[in-house]
Protein backbone atom coordinates (compact mmCIF):
# COMPACT_ATOMS: atom_id res chain seq x y z
CA UNK A 1 0.00 0.00 0.00
CA UNK A 2 1.22 3.48 -0.88
CA UNK A 3 -0.32 6.81 0.04
CA UNK A 4 0.14 10.51 -0.63
CA UNK A 5 -1.14 13.86 0.62
CA UNK A 6 -2.50 16.24 -2.01
CA UNK A 7 -0.91 19.59 -1.04
CA UNK A 8 -3.61 21.47 -2.96
CA UNK A 9 -6.33 19.96 -0.77
CA UNK A 10 -4.57 19.76 2.62
CA UNK A 11 -5.66 22.56 4.97
CA UNK A 12 -3.76 21.42 8.04
CA UNK A 13 -6.43 19.66 10.10
CA UNK A 14 -3.65 17.23 11.12
CA UNK A 15 -6.06 14.36 11.53
CA UNK A 16 -3.70 12.07 9.57
CA UNK A 17 -0.78 12.91 11.84
CA UNK A 18 -2.92 12.34 14.92
CA UNK A 19 -4.02 8.91 13.71
CA UNK A 20 -0.72 7.76 12.22
CA UNK A 21 2.28 9.82 13.31
CA UNK A 22 4.61 7.17 11.86
CA UNK A 23 3.20 7.71 8.38
CA UNK A 24 2.80 11.48 8.22
CA UNK A 25 4.62 14.65 9.06
CA UNK A 26 3.15 18.14 9.43
CA UNK A 27 5.17 21.30 8.87
CA UNK A 28 5.02 24.57 10.81
CA UNK A 29 2.24 25.82 8.56
CA UNK A 30 0.10 22.72 8.99
CA UNK A 31 0.82 21.17 5.62
CA UNK A 32 0.93 17.39 5.91
CA UNK A 33 3.18 15.08 3.92
CA UNK A 34 3.91 11.37 3.92
CA UNK A 35 7.04 10.00 5.54
CA UNK A 36 9.49 8.66 2.95
CA UNK A 37 7.90 7.72 -0.37
CA UNK A 38 4.53 6.93 1.21
CA UNK A 39 4.95 3.17 1.27
CA UNK A 40 2.94 1.83 4.21
CA UNK A 41 4.37 -1.05 6.27
CA UNK A 42 1.86 -3.91 6.40
CA UNK A 43 1.26 -3.48 10.13
CA UNK A 44 0.27 0.18 9.63
CA UNK A 45 -2.19 -0.32 6.77
CA UNK A 46 -5.17 -0.04 9.13
CA UNK A 47 -3.89 3.30 10.38
CA UNK A 48 -3.35 4.51 6.82
CA UNK A 49 -6.95 3.60 5.95
CA UNK A 50 -8.15 5.48 9.03
CA UNK A 51 -6.16 8.53 7.96
CA UNK A 52 -7.74 8.37 4.50
CA UNK A 53 -11.23 7.99 5.97
CA UNK A 54 -10.92 10.84 8.44
CA UNK A 55 -9.38 13.66 6.42
CA UNK A 56 -12.04 16.39 6.22
CA UNK A 57 -10.52 17.69 2.96
CA UNK A 58 -10.14 14.30 1.21
CA UNK A 59 -6.46 15.15 0.87
CA UNK A 60 -5.06 11.73 1.86
CA UNK A 61 -5.28 9.13 -0.87
CA UNK A 62 -4.02 5.71 -1.81
CA UNK A 63 -1.91 5.61 -4.96
CA UNK A 64 -0.63 2.83 -7.18
CA UNK A 65 2.20 1.07 -5.41
CA UNK B 1 -40.96 38.05 12.84
CA UNK B 2 -39.67 40.64 15.24
CA UNK B 3 -36.40 39.94 16.91
CA UNK B 4 -36.95 38.10 20.15
CA UNK B 5 -40.45 36.91 19.23
CA UNK B 6 -41.04 33.18 19.76
CA UNK B 7 -40.24 30.99 16.75
CA UNK B 8 -43.19 29.18 15.20
CA UNK B 9 -41.48 28.19 11.93
CA UNK B 10 -37.88 27.05 11.82
CA UNK B 11 -37.69 26.86 8.01
CA UNK B 12 -38.60 30.49 7.27
CA UNK B 13 -38.11 32.30 10.57
CA UNK B 14 -35.37 30.62 12.60
CA UNK B 15 -33.60 32.35 15.46
CA UNK B 16 -30.28 30.96 16.67
CA UNK B 17 -30.61 32.95 19.89
CA UNK B 18 -34.02 31.58 20.82
CA UNK B 19 -34.00 29.57 24.06
CA UNK B 20 -35.17 26.45 22.19
CA UNK B 21 -32.28 26.61 19.72
CA UNK B 22 -29.72 27.28 22.42
CA UNK B 23 -31.01 24.39 24.55
CA UNK B 24 -31.43 21.78 21.81
CA UNK B 25 -30.46 22.75 18.25
CA UNK B 26 -30.02 19.08 17.32
CA UNK B 27 -33.74 18.35 17.11
CA UNK B 28 -34.26 21.45 14.97
CA UNK B 29 -31.53 20.48 12.48
CA UNK B 30 -32.89 16.93 12.33
CA UNK B 31 -36.31 18.32 11.40
CA UNK B 32 -34.94 20.75 8.82
CA UNK B 33 -32.56 18.43 6.92
CA UNK B 34 -35.19 16.30 5.13
CA UNK B 35 -37.73 19.11 4.67
CA UNK B 36 -35.89 22.41 4.24
CA UNK B 37 -32.13 21.77 4.45
CA UNK B 38 -31.24 25.45 4.10
CA UNK B 39 -33.49 27.51 6.37
CA UNK B 40 -33.93 31.26 6.18
CA UNK B 41 -34.79 34.14 8.48
CA UNK B 42 -35.21 37.89 8.20
CA UNK B 43 -34.44 38.43 11.86
CA UNK B 44 -31.25 40.50 12.11
CA UNK B 45 -31.14 40.77 8.32
CA UNK B 46 -31.64 38.14 5.61
CA UNK B 47 -29.74 35.06 6.81
CA UNK B 48 -29.50 31.43 5.63
CA UNK B 49 -28.90 28.37 7.80
CA UNK B 50 -27.63 25.21 6.08
CA UNK B 51 -27.99 21.97 8.04
CA UNK B 52 -26.44 19.36 5.71
CA UNK B 53 -22.76 18.46 5.84
CA UNK B 54 -22.06 18.78 2.14
CA UNK B 55 -23.78 22.16 1.86
CA UNK B 56 -21.78 23.59 4.76
CA UNK B 57 -18.52 22.28 3.28
CA UNK B 58 -19.37 23.61 -0.20
CA UNK B 59 -20.20 27.04 1.22
CA UNK B 60 -16.96 27.16 3.20
CA UNK B 61 -14.96 26.31 0.07
CA UNK B 62 -16.63 28.85 -2.23
CA UNK B 63 -14.71 31.89 -1.04
CA UNK B 64 -15.61 33.88 -4.17
CA UNK B 65 -19.34 33.97 -3.42
CA UNK B 66 -19.13 33.74 0.36
CA UNK B 67 -16.75 36.27 1.89
CA UNK B 68 -15.29 36.20 5.40
CA UNK B 69 -15.55 39.97 5.82
CA UNK B 70 -18.66 39.46 7.99
CA UNK B 71 -18.17 36.49 10.26
CA UNK B 72 -20.38 37.38 13.22
CA UNK B 73 -23.39 35.16 13.58
CA UNK B 74 -25.08 38.08 15.31
CA UNK B 75 -24.64 41.24 13.24
CA UNK B 76 -24.15 44.57 14.93
CA UNK B 77 -27.45 45.71 16.36
CA UNK B 78 -27.84 49.43 15.95
CA UNK B 79 -24.88 51.62 15.18
CA UNK B 80 -21.61 49.97 14.37
CA UNK B 81 -18.96 51.16 16.79
CA UNK B 82 -16.46 53.36 15.05
CA UNK B 83 -13.26 51.33 15.09
CA UNK B 84 -10.85 52.79 12.53
CA UNK B 85 -8.11 51.18 14.54
CA UNK B 86 -9.39 47.80 13.39
CA UNK B 87 -9.58 48.93 9.76
CA UNK B 88 -8.34 45.49 8.71
CA UNK B 89 -10.74 43.58 10.92
CA UNK B 90 -9.37 40.64 12.87
CA UNK B 91 -7.40 38.78 10.19
CA UNK B 92 -6.99 36.12 9.02
CA UNK B 93 -10.44 34.94 10.18
CA UNK B 94 -12.28 38.05 8.95
CA UNK B 95 -10.30 38.40 5.73
CA UNK B 96 -10.32 36.97 2.24
CA UNK B 97 -7.10 36.44 0.26
CA UNK B 98 -4.65 38.10 -0.08
CA UNK B 99 -4.80 39.62 3.45
CA UNK B 100 -5.95 36.26 4.78
CA UNK B 101 -3.04 34.40 3.24
CA UNK B 102 -0.09 36.34 4.63
CA UNK B 103 -1.56 37.05 8.06
CA UNK B 104 -2.35 33.35 8.44
CA UNK B 105 1.25 32.49 7.62
CA UNK B 106 2.39 34.78 10.44
CA UNK B 107 0.13 33.05 12.90
CA UNK B 108 0.36 29.34 12.03
CA UNK B 109 3.88 28.59 13.33
CA UNK B 110 2.78 29.69 16.80
CA UNK B 111 0.18 26.93 16.79
CA UNK B 112 2.14 24.20 15.02
CA UNK B 113 2.34 20.70 16.43
CA UNK B 114 5.87 21.33 17.61
CA UNK B 115 4.99 24.54 19.43
CA UNK B 116 1.85 23.09 20.94
CA UNK B 117 3.82 20.20 22.45
CA UNK B 118 5.80 22.89 24.26
CA UNK B 119 2.61 24.29 25.81
CA UNK B 120 1.42 20.94 27.15
CA UNK B 121 3.32 20.84 30.47
CA UNK B 122 2.10 24.33 31.35
CA UNK B 123 -1.46 23.36 30.50
CA UNK B 124 -1.27 20.20 32.60
CA UNK B 125 0.10 22.07 35.61
CA UNK B 126 -2.65 24.65 35.26
CA UNK B 127 -5.37 21.96 35.17
CA UNK B 128 -3.89 20.23 38.24
CA UNK B 129 -3.79 23.51 40.14
CA UNK B 130 -7.42 24.27 39.31
CA UNK B 131 -8.48 20.81 40.49
CA UNK B 132 -6.48 21.26 43.72
CA UNK B 133 -8.69 24.27 44.39
CA UNK B 134 -11.96 22.32 44.56
CA UNK B 135 -11.26 18.58 44.73
CA UNK B 136 -11.70 18.34 48.50
CA UNK B 137 -15.09 20.07 48.33
CA UNK B 138 -16.75 17.16 46.56
CA UNK B 139 -18.46 19.54 44.16
CA UNK B 140 -17.57 22.12 41.54
CA UNK B 141 -18.96 24.08 38.67
CA UNK B 142 -17.09 22.21 35.93
CA UNK B 143 -17.77 25.02 33.46
CA UNK B 144 -16.92 28.05 35.56
CA UNK B 145 -14.33 26.65 37.98
CA UNK B 146 -12.47 24.51 35.46
CA UNK B 147 -13.21 24.66 31.71
CA UNK B 148 -13.47 28.46 31.61
CA UNK B 149 -10.16 28.95 33.40
CA UNK B 150 -7.92 26.89 31.13
CA UNK B 151 -7.73 28.20 27.53
CA UNK B 152 -7.67 31.86 28.51
CA UNK B 153 -4.56 31.38 30.64
CA UNK B 154 -2.76 29.32 28.01
CA UNK B 155 -3.49 31.86 25.28
CA UNK B 156 -2.42 34.74 27.55
CA UNK B 157 0.91 33.00 27.98
CA UNK B 158 1.35 32.61 24.22
CA UNK B 159 0.43 36.23 23.53
CA UNK B 160 2.69 37.40 26.33
CA UNK B 161 0.02 39.21 28.35
CA UNK B 162 -0.64 38.71 32.09
CA UNK B 163 -2.76 35.66 32.89
CA UNK B 164 -3.80 37.47 36.08
CA UNK B 165 -6.15 39.44 33.79
CA UNK B 166 -7.88 36.28 32.59
CA UNK B 167 -11.26 37.17 34.14
CA UNK B 168 -11.14 40.52 32.37
CA UNK B 169 -10.26 38.86 29.06
CA UNK B 170 -13.06 36.34 29.49
CA UNK B 171 -15.51 39.18 30.19
CA UNK B 172 -14.57 41.03 27.00
CA UNK B 173 -14.76 37.91 24.86
CA UNK B 174 -18.17 36.98 26.25
CA UNK B 175 -19.39 40.53 25.61
CA UNK B 176 -18.31 40.16 21.99
CA UNK B 177 -19.52 36.65 21.29
CA UNK B 178 -22.25 35.68 23.72
CA UNK B 179 -23.91 39.02 24.37
CA UNK B 180 -23.44 40.39 20.88
CA UNK B 181 -27.13 41.24 20.66
CA UNK B 182 -26.63 43.88 23.35
CA UNK B 183 -24.91 46.89 21.71
CA UNK B 184 -23.69 48.22 25.05
CA UNK B 185 -21.98 45.00 26.05
CA UNK B 186 -20.62 44.43 22.59
CA UNK B 187 -19.07 47.90 22.50
CA UNK B 188 -17.66 47.39 25.99
CA UNK B 189 -15.97 44.17 24.91
CA UNK B 190 -14.57 45.68 21.71
CA UNK B 191 -13.30 48.84 23.40
CA UNK B 192 -11.79 46.92 26.29
CA UNK B 193 -9.95 44.51 24.04
CA UNK B 194 -8.70 47.10 21.56
CA UNK B 195 -7.61 49.57 24.24
CA UNK B 196 -5.72 46.81 26.03
CA UNK B 197 -3.82 45.72 22.94
CA UNK B 198 -3.02 49.30 21.91
CA UNK B 199 -1.17 49.62 25.22
CA UNK B 200 0.49 46.21 24.94
CA UNK B 201 1.70 46.89 21.40
CA UNK B 202 3.06 50.24 22.54
CA UNK B 203 5.15 48.55 25.23
CA UNK B 204 6.62 46.04 22.79
CA UNK B 205 7.82 48.67 20.35
CA UNK B 206 10.62 49.50 22.72
CA UNK B 207 10.84 46.27 24.70
CA UNK B 208 10.03 43.27 22.55
CA UNK B 209 9.56 39.97 24.39
CA UNK B 210 9.59 36.33 23.32
CA UNK B 211 5.89 36.26 22.57
CA UNK B 212 3.40 36.25 19.71
CA UNK B 213 2.58 39.94 20.03
CA UNK B 214 6.23 40.99 19.74
CA UNK B 215 6.76 38.58 16.87
CA UNK B 216 3.82 40.07 14.93
CA UNK B 217 5.01 43.60 15.54
CA UNK B 218 8.45 42.81 14.16
CA UNK B 219 7.28 40.78 11.16
CA UNK B 220 6.87 41.77 7.54
CA UNK B 221 3.75 41.77 5.41
CA UNK B 222 3.52 40.30 1.91
CA UNK B 223 5.07 43.41 0.36
CA UNK B 224 8.19 43.22 2.56
CA UNK B 225 7.14 46.21 4.69
CA UNK B 226 6.71 46.05 8.49
CA UNK B 227 3.24 44.82 9.37
CA UNK B 228 0.74 47.68 9.75
CA UNK B 229 0.08 48.18 13.46
CA UNK B 230 -3.66 47.95 12.86
CA UNK B 231 -3.14 44.46 11.44
CA UNK B 232 -1.10 43.50 14.53
CA UNK B 233 -3.94 44.70 16.75
CA UNK B 234 -6.49 42.78 14.73
CA UNK B 235 -4.53 39.52 14.78
CA UNK B 236 -3.87 39.85 18.52
CA UNK B 237 -7.54 40.51 19.21
CA UNK B 238 -8.46 37.48 17.12
CA UNK B 239 -6.09 35.18 19.01
CA UNK B 240 -7.70 36.13 22.29
CA UNK B 241 -11.28 36.08 20.99
CA UNK B 242 -10.90 32.78 19.18
CA UNK B 243 -8.80 31.13 21.86
CA UNK B 244 -11.09 31.58 24.84
CA UNK B 245 -14.81 30.86 24.40
CA UNK B 246 -14.33 28.13 21.82
CA UNK B 247 -12.09 25.66 23.64
CA UNK B 248 -13.67 26.39 27.00
CA UNK B 249 -16.99 25.40 25.42
CA UNK B 250 -15.55 22.18 24.01
CA UNK B 251 -14.07 21.22 27.40
CA UNK B 252 -17.35 22.06 29.16
CA UNK B 253 -19.53 20.13 26.70
CA UNK B 254 -17.24 17.12 26.96
CA UNK B 255 -17.41 17.17 30.77
CA UNK B 256 -21.20 17.52 30.54
CA UNK B 257 -21.28 14.45 28.30
CA UNK B 258 -19.08 12.43 30.66
CA UNK B 259 -21.10 13.56 33.70
CA UNK B 260 -24.27 12.28 32.04
CA UNK B 261 -22.91 9.14 30.29
CA UNK B 262 -21.33 6.89 32.91
CA UNK B 263 -20.25 4.18 30.46
CA UNK B 264 -18.28 6.65 28.32
CA UNK B 265 -16.74 8.20 31.41
CA UNK B 266 -15.63 4.79 32.74
CA UNK B 267 -14.29 3.80 29.37
CA UNK B 268 -11.97 6.81 29.27
CA UNK B 269 -10.90 6.32 32.87
CA UNK B 270 -9.91 2.70 32.26
CA UNK B 271 -8.63 2.98 28.70
CA UNK B 272 -6.58 6.16 28.28
CA UNK B 273 -5.49 4.98 24.81
CA UNK B 274 -9.06 5.57 23.67
CA UNK B 275 -8.70 9.29 24.35
CA UNK B 276 -7.44 10.62 21.00
CA UNK B 277 -10.35 9.17 19.01
CA UNK B 278 -12.78 10.07 21.77
CA UNK B 279 -11.62 13.68 21.55
CA UNK B 280 -12.49 13.78 17.84
CA UNK B 281 -15.91 12.28 18.53
CA UNK B 282 -16.66 14.76 21.30
CA UNK B 283 -15.56 17.56 18.97
CA UNK B 284 -17.92 16.20 16.32
CA UNK B 285 -20.92 15.76 18.57
CA UNK B 286 -20.52 19.03 20.48
CA UNK B 287 -18.81 21.31 17.97
CA UNK B 288 -18.89 24.72 19.60
CA UNK B 289 -18.37 27.06 16.66
CA UNK B 290 -20.75 28.41 14.05
CA UNK B 291 -19.26 30.98 11.65
CA UNK B 292 -20.86 33.33 9.14
CA UNK B 293 -20.18 34.51 5.61
CA UNK B 294 -21.59 37.36 3.55
CA UNK B 295 -22.83 36.75 0.00
CA UNK B 296 -20.72 38.79 -2.47
CA UNK B 297 -23.06 38.59 -5.51
CA UNK B 298 -26.48 37.14 -6.19
CA UNK B 299 -26.17 33.37 -6.40
CA UNK B 300 -28.40 30.32 -6.47
CA UNK B 301 -27.20 27.83 -3.87
CA UNK B 302 -28.96 24.43 -3.92
CA UNK B 303 -32.11 26.21 -5.08
CA UNK B 304 -31.90 29.08 -2.59
CA UNK B 305 -31.88 32.55 -4.16
CA UNK B 306 -29.15 34.20 -2.14
CA UNK B 307 -28.71 37.95 -2.64
CA UNK B 308 -25.56 40.01 -2.32
CA UNK B 309 -25.34 41.15 1.29
CA UNK B 310 -27.25 38.17 2.72
CA UNK B 311 -25.59 36.33 5.58
CA UNK B 312 -24.97 32.59 5.49
CA UNK B 313 -24.23 30.68 8.69
CA UNK B 314 -21.54 28.03 8.42
CA UNK B 315 -23.31 25.56 10.65
CA UNK B 316 -20.40 23.23 11.40
CA UNK B 317 -22.15 21.79 14.49
CA UNK B 318 -25.18 20.88 12.36
CA UNK B 319 -23.03 19.46 9.56
CA UNK B 320 -21.39 17.17 12.09
CA UNK B 321 -24.78 15.69 13.05
CA UNK B 322 -25.83 14.92 9.46
CA UNK B 323 -27.02 11.28 9.32
CA UNK B 324 -26.09 11.12 5.61
CA UNK B 325 -22.45 11.37 6.61
CA UNK B 326 -22.34 10.01 10.17
CA UNK B 327 -24.04 6.77 11.08
CA UNK B 328 -26.11 7.19 14.22
CA UNK B 329 -25.15 10.86 14.09
CA UNK B 330 -26.90 11.94 17.29
CA UNK B 331 -25.14 9.29 19.37
CA UNK B 332 -21.64 9.67 20.78
CA UNK B 333 -19.56 6.67 19.70
CA UNK B 334 -16.18 7.18 21.33
CA UNK B 335 -14.29 4.96 18.89
CA UNK B 336 -16.10 6.11 15.76
CA UNK B 337 -13.81 5.10 12.91
CA UNK B 338 -15.29 7.16 10.09
CA UNK B 339 -15.25 10.69 11.42
CA UNK B 340 -14.54 13.37 8.84
CA UNK B 341 -15.87 16.05 11.18
CA UNK B 342 -15.54 19.76 10.47
CA UNK B 343 -15.54 21.09 14.04
CA UNK B 344 -12.52 23.21 13.06
CA UNK B 345 -14.10 24.35 9.82
CA UNK B 346 -13.31 23.41 6.25
CA UNK B 347 -11.18 24.97 3.53
CA UNK B 348 -8.73 27.85 3.80
CA UNK B 349 -10.07 29.12 7.14
CA UNK B 350 -9.49 25.86 9.04
CA UNK B 351 -9.10 26.92 12.67
CA UNK B 352 -5.50 28.14 13.03
CA UNK B 353 -5.50 27.06 16.68
CA UNK B 354 -6.85 23.55 16.16
CA UNK B 355 -3.68 21.81 17.38
CA UNK B 356 -3.77 23.90 20.54
CA UNK B 357 -7.48 23.38 21.12
CA UNK B 358 -7.15 19.62 20.71
CA UNK B 359 -4.24 19.48 23.16
CA UNK B 360 -6.09 21.63 25.71
CA UNK B 361 -9.22 19.48 25.46
CA UNK B 362 -7.25 16.24 25.83
CA UNK B 363 -5.14 17.45 28.76
CA UNK B 364 -8.14 18.99 30.53
CA UNK B 365 -10.07 15.70 30.31
CA UNK B 366 -7.05 13.55 31.20
CA UNK B 367 -6.29 15.57 34.33
CA UNK B 368 -9.94 15.69 35.38
CA UNK B 369 -10.51 11.95 34.91
CA UNK B 370 -7.23 11.12 36.66
CA UNK B 371 -8.23 13.04 39.78
CA UNK B 372 -12.01 12.79 39.58
CA UNK B 373 -12.87 9.48 37.92
CA UNK B 374 -16.43 9.39 39.29
CA UNK B 375 -18.63 12.43 38.93
CA UNK B 376 -22.15 13.29 37.92
CA UNK B 377 -24.48 16.27 37.69
CA UNK B 378 -25.45 17.62 41.10
CA UNK B 379 -29.00 16.81 42.20
CA UNK B 380 -31.36 19.39 40.76
CA UNK B 381 -28.43 20.96 38.94
CA UNK B 382 -29.33 23.77 36.62
CA UNK B 383 -27.08 23.51 33.56
CA UNK B 384 -27.10 26.64 31.42
CA UNK B 385 -25.82 26.89 27.84
CA UNK B 386 -24.52 29.70 25.68
CA UNK B 387 -25.48 29.58 22.01
CA UNK B 388 -25.34 31.51 18.77
CA UNK B 389 -21.74 31.78 17.57
CA UNK B 390 -20.35 29.52 20.29
CA UNK B 391 -22.24 26.74 22.05
CA UNK B 392 -21.21 25.33 25.40
CA UNK B 393 -22.24 25.06 29.05
CA UNK B 394 -21.79 28.14 31.20
CA UNK B 395 -22.93 26.59 34.48
CA UNK B 396 -22.29 22.90 35.08
CA UNK B 397 -22.63 21.88 38.74
CA UNK B 398 -21.17 18.43 39.35
CA UNK B 399 -20.58 16.31 42.45
CA UNK B 400 -17.95 13.66 43.07
CA UNK B 401 -16.50 11.57 45.83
Amino acid sequence: MRIRVDPEKCQGHARCYGLAPDLFDVDDYGLASVVGDGTVPAELEDRARLAIANCPEYAVEEIEA
Amino acid sequence: MTQGAPVTRWDTDFDVLSPEYVADPFRIWDELRPTCPVAHTDRRGSTWLPTRYQDVVDLAHDIDHFSSTQISVIPFNGERPDEPILAYGIPPISADPPLHTWTRRLLLPWFSHRRVEGYEAMTRALCAELIDGFVSEGRADAAHDYAQQIPVRVIAGILGVPSSLSDTFTGWVRDLLEFADDPVRRARGANGLVGFFVDEVGKRKTEPGDDLLSDLLHSQSDDGQPVDERVVLGVAALVLIAGVDTTWSAIGSSLWHLATHTEDRDRLVHDPAAMPMAIEELLRAYSPVTMARVVTEDVDFVGCPMRAGDKVLLNFPGANRDPEVFEDADRVVLDRELNRHVAFGSGIHRCAGSNLARMELRVALEEWLHRIPEFSLADGAEVTWAGGQIRGPRQLPVVFR
